[in-house]
């Protein structure tokens, strides 16, 4: 594929609002997880929430969207610039040719969580105040972007479980190409419910500790939530130093099970190959490795076989949702803009809370930051349903 | 700026739509239509196990996309899908948001498993077997355009022949209130970027005209009762067997003009 320019970026997640902040946190090794105090949730786990999104407000002509994910989306815009940033690329190329690719686990349902205990009594209607399609629907966060910014280019929500926010840089990468749009808003957004921390919690997938991953004890996820965005454009012809380019993407699927990984990660190392093809790359070309490293025992054994199969024993490799927690349909924007800071600072981030790596994984993953030359990084991120996309970022030249 | 491609398969299931030719001879009039809910038959590609798990959103769709690729005989092992629904089950999040409200908070593993947007998508993954990617969409009652989009940039820029399904269930109580879906419908296609024997050409561009209404008043309601109708306009043209072209609804500012010219 042609390569696109990553033109900005930004990121908010229990770690920090915003780029700087998200950097302060990694080089600190600092990890936003908590024990979980959400809403009216009793569960023995932790959770990386962001803090003040229930006090952010939506602009007043919006207000239909109102929801907590729409008001961390609202958070996240204002973070770098980036709001200002994207309203140039209308300038720039007219709000016709600049798309929304968002991707979302679960958009807005807490609304919908809390619209059923509110139900009537004698009819077991919802309230009256209550809006289904600007909340709930996975379309909402992509459709508020796009109100939000006055886009009238295509748009769309991408919903592809813990996939999504990684799957919607390769639909715009080919809308890109296909010469339909000049830019695009990619990323992913979700937000803390509570269908997900009693769904992940009866798959037993929940950890009651802040995660581990590739720890040899390791024993589940901690949920998080995040907003993450990147405006995507043609490769200009002169670039600054500093300029981070997304170079490939690969997608594929596991076509074994709903909620469990291929054992031998099988889709998983397609989706890499895939990525490296798509980059004109070989394995050895990428320094480092933003593991999907979700910290379940079936999930991170996988990955660690699929990434060593393709990238041998010694391709440094860690997780960052030790930090951040796995922020489900936001982790894969998260991710890419982690990799895009790991790029632009020369830092290779170190897994948080893994005491001791797993001896009987592979991979070679580190747990003390490192910084020097990383030119190239590999993002994975897999989902439910078996879906697995790999992005490959990297610095100009 | 236009995407192309050649239509090589098609799948339709709806509310008295049994299957594409049964579709086609109501829509250019050659049967009459007959209102019934929509039948979704049992996905027998599914193992057993696999198939006791499955939902109305699943056996939907992989009816649809079983007719689409059965009728173009290609390979499924290699071929990419795009998945576009304007919900996910509203059954099981019916289900789930119940079991929220109550004290006990007991949620199903499986339930919540088969409530991502992209079950389908895993499904069909699981019956055939294929490890290609599927790109699963939602763009609310503008997901048929948003999916077709999505599919034609993949045959036009990376040369695939893809699979597309478009599909929408009904919403049960309370949620019916505020998303009054009333049953199952939806289509799949085909798309290859090579002309086949007896494939029709399908051109897409982007336009602020007007979209196009179907003429006869059951379609019509059908159209904006279902988001995946909203497809009816082009399904009506295939029906024909003419050339020629629709507007059809996508965004609110935006709109999709589709020019179809059948091959002979």
């Amino acid at each position: 594929m042609k390569p696109l320019l990553l033109r900005e970026y930004t990121a908010t997640s229990c770690i920090g609002r915003g780029a700087a902040a998200t950097l302060a946190a990694l080089l600190e090794q600092r990890s936003g997880l908590k024990r979980c105090d959400f809403d009216t949730v009793r569960i023995d786990t932790h959770i990386g929430e962001v803090p003040g999104v229930d006090a952010q407000r939506l602009p007043k002509d919006l207000q239909i969207f109102d929801c907590r994910n729409n008001r961390l989306a609202e958070l996240a815009l204002q973070q770098d610039g980036f709001f200002d940033a994207v309203q140039a690329a209308a300038a720039r190329w007219g709000r016709r040719r600049v798309g929304v690719f968002i991707g979302t686990s679960t958009s807005g349902i807490m609304q919908t969580e809390l619209a059923y205990r509110a139900r009537d009594a004698a009819t077991g209607a919802l309230p009256a105040s209550f809006e289904y399609g600007t909340t709930h629907n996975s379309f909402s966060v992509a459709d508020y972007l796009r109100q939000r910014c006055r886009f009238e280019g295509p748009a769309v929500a991408a919903s592809s479980a813990c996939a999504s926010s990684a799957k919607v840089f390769g639909s715009a990468r080919r809308m890109i190409e296909a010469g339909l749009i000049d830019a695009a808003l990619v990323g992913g957004t979700d937000s803390l419910c509570l269908t997900t921390l009693y769904g992940f919690h009866s798959l037993q997938l929940t950890s009651p500790a802040p995660c581990r991953p590739f720890d040899a004890a390791r024993d589940g996820i901690s949920i998080g939530e995040a907003a993450a965005f990147a405006l995507l454009e043609r490769v200009p012809e002169s670039l600054d130093g500093n300029a981070v380019l997304f170079h490939g993407v690969g997608e594929s699927s596991d076509a074994h099970h709903m909620s469990a990984p291929h054992p031998e990660g099988l889709g998983a190392k397609r989706a890499m190959q895939a990525a490296l093809d798509a980059a004109s790359m070989q394995p050895g070309d990428i320094d480092y490795i933003n593991l999907h490293g979700t910290a379940t025992p079936s999930n991170d054994r996988s990955e660690s076989q699929a990434v060593t199969s393709i990238f041998g024993p010694t391709v440094p490799c860690s997780s960052t949702k030790g930090a951040t927690g796995h922020t489900l349909g936001a982790a894969g924007a998260l991710e890419a803009v982690i990799s895009a800071l790991a790029i632009r600072h020369q830092l290779m981030p170190g897994g948080v809370h893994t005491k001791r790596v797993d001896p009987t994984l592979t991979a070679h993953y580190i747990r003390e930051n490192r910084r020097g030359a990383v030119r190239r990084v590999l993002s994975n991120s897999f989902g439910f349903g078996g879906t697995n996309c790999s992005l490959i970022l990297g610095c100009a030249g | 700026m236009s995407l192309s491609a050649y239509i090589g398969g098609l799948g339709v299931l709806g509310p008295g739509l049994h299957n594409w030719p049964q579709t086609a001879a109501v829509l250019s009039g050659r049967q009459l239509y007959v209102p019934a809910p929509t039948v979704l038959p049992v996905p027998a590609m599914l193992p057993p196990a696999e198939r006791r798990r499955t939902g109305r959103v699943v056996k939907l769709a992989l009816a649809l996309a079983r007719e689409a690729t059965a009728n173009a005989g290609a390979d499924l092992l290699q071929m990419p899908s795009v998945f576009s629904s304007s919900g996910s089950d509203g059954h099981i999040c019916h289900e789930i948001c119940q079991a929220l409200a109550t004290p006990a908070r007991e949620v199903s593993p499986t339930r919540f498993s088969n409530s991502v947007h992209n079950v389908a998508a895993g499904y069909w993954s699981i019956a055939t077997g294929s490890l290609a990617a599927a790109n699963v969409l939602c763009a609310f009652d503008a997901s048929f355009v948003a999916g077709l989009l999505e599919a034609l940039t993949q045959v036009t820029v990376d040369g695939e022949t893809v699979l597309l399904v478009a599909y929408d269930t009904e919403y049960p109580p309370p949620l019916y209130a505020k998303r009054p879906v009333p049953d199952a419908l939806g289509v799949a296609m085909v798309l290859t970027p090579e002309r086949t024997p007896n494939a029709t050409r399908i051109e897409l561009t982007l336009t602020d005209e007007p979209h196009d209404k179907m003429a006869d008043a059951q379609m019509e309601a059908l159209r904006l009762a279902i988001p995946a109708a909203r497809s009816l306009p082009l399904l009506h043209l295939l029906a024909i067997g003419a050339p020629g072209r629709v507007i059809l609804e996508y965004l609110d500012v935006s709109r999709a003009a589709v020019r179809i010219e059948p091959c002979v």
